[in-house]
């Protein structure tokens, strides 16, 4: 049955973002902390664990790749949904702040991630 | 005749998504194949032209069209979520704990370093409140912390608005430029892709920039920027605000 894995992912789903909940009232923040990183974790353990006692059926994981190969289309959708023209037309302010941050952010990566190899060789 | 195919669409919406979203990667793999030879990803041509598409509407793109609303919910953040959690299956553990202090210093690295610049940006352009300033700086973190910020400091609307804008700016960069520049940034591996989510922290632009570049390392830079996301909502309102509040008072 198919329809398990994908019970399996919403089970995951709903206890990350219940963390995520728990962690905002916590903190005083409106909004959930974290919450869907810590379903991918629930989600990658539980997935780990079953695969390792053969109980991961082939059909099940076949619902959850179908999902997971929703992912590209869905990003697409998302794209065509954001508020394109506010952010254009927003102002200066907004555009400067998005573009400098944005481009700092390469470097930045760009530099850690040169430390990175030379861990990985070290 | 064509009245009653459109109100077909019109009900069918979340139906129609899917054929719309279908028909827009057939046209951009098509050019990506034949025209681009593959330069550019075809992926990346979608998301390019799914943000031309937005520009036809408002304030939630081309859903504000009635004809194009399933787009809503096809895009919204209930799917991409639950798609994200998805693409984790198969991600490795150990890869995550080979990122190890890295992907974690990259976290606070990025939530620091965005907020520091858009405060920087924020004051060069006028704002002097360090309400507004640490609403701004929040936004341009990544687009979800902005309003958090602003409703905690109790910014003005048209502040917040800026805020969100500053992040979806970001997100249109990221979704578009990083796919072009990646061996120059030196996205190859599991880990690199941990460390650009990490650092960039919007989930929709990194998560888009993946997935155009290679759709295995998506789960690992969601998983980052989903965390950077948290830290950015507690430490900019409830630690970077104060701290800024009292430089500025110096």
């Amino acid at each position: 049955m198919k329809i398990y894995g994908v019970a399996l992912l919403a089970a995951c789903y709903f206890a990350g973002l219940a963390i995520g909940e728990v962690l905002g009232n916590l903190f005083g923040v409106k909004g959930n902390l974290g919450g869907v990183g810590f379903a991918m974790l629930f989600f990658i353990l539980l997935t780990d664990f079953l695969n390792k006692r053969n109980l991961m059926k082939e059909d099940y994981a076949s619902g959850i790749s179908f999902w997971t190969s929703l992912y590209i289309p869905i990003v697409i959708a998302m794209a065509s949904i954001q508020n394109v023209n506010a952010a254009i037309n927003s102002g200066a302010v907004a555009i400067a702040a998005g573009v400098v941050a944005t481009t700092f952010c390469f470097f930045l990566i760009r530099l850690l991630i040169s430390l990175l190899k030379e861990e990985v060789e070290a | 005749m064509i009245q009653a195919v459109y109100e077909m669409l019109l009900k069918n919406g979340f139906v129609f998504s899917f054929l719309v979203v279908g028909v827009i990667m057939l046209i951009t793999q098509f050019v990506s194949d034949k025209i681009l030879k593959n330069k550019i990803p075809g992926v990346a041509l979608a998301i390019a032209l799914g943000l031309v598409l937005a520009s036809f509407g408002g304030k939630t793109g081309i859903a504000d069209i009635p004809l194009f609303s399933g787009m809503a919910l096809l895009g919204g953040s209930m799917l991409r979520d639950f798609a994200i959690v998805a693409t984790a299956y198969g991600a490795s553990m150990q890869e995550i704990k080979k990122a190890g202090w890295i992907g974690v210093l990259s976290l606070f690295v990025g939530v620091f370093f965005n907020f520091i610049v858009g405060s920087i940006i924020a004051y060069a352009f006028g704002y002097h409140d360090p309400g507004d300033i640490a609403t701004l700086a929040s936004g341009t973190c990544t687009f979800i912390v902005g309003p958090i910020t602003g409703n905690a400091v109790g910014a003005s609307s048209e502040i917040i608005t800026l805020s969100i804008a500053a992040g979806v700016i970001k997100v249109l960069i990221v979704a578009v430029i990083t796919p072009l520049i990646k061996k120059i940034v030196g996205i190859h591996s599991k880990t690199s892709a941990m460390v650009f989510g990490g650092v960039m922290g919007t989930v929709s632009g990194v998560s888009a920039a993946l997935a155009s570049i290679n759709p295995k390392l998506v789960p690992y830079g969601a998983l980052t920027a989903t965390f950077y996301t948290g830290i950015a909502a507690i430490l900019c309102p409830s630690v970077f605000y104060p701290i800024l509040q009292w430089i500025m008072m110096q």
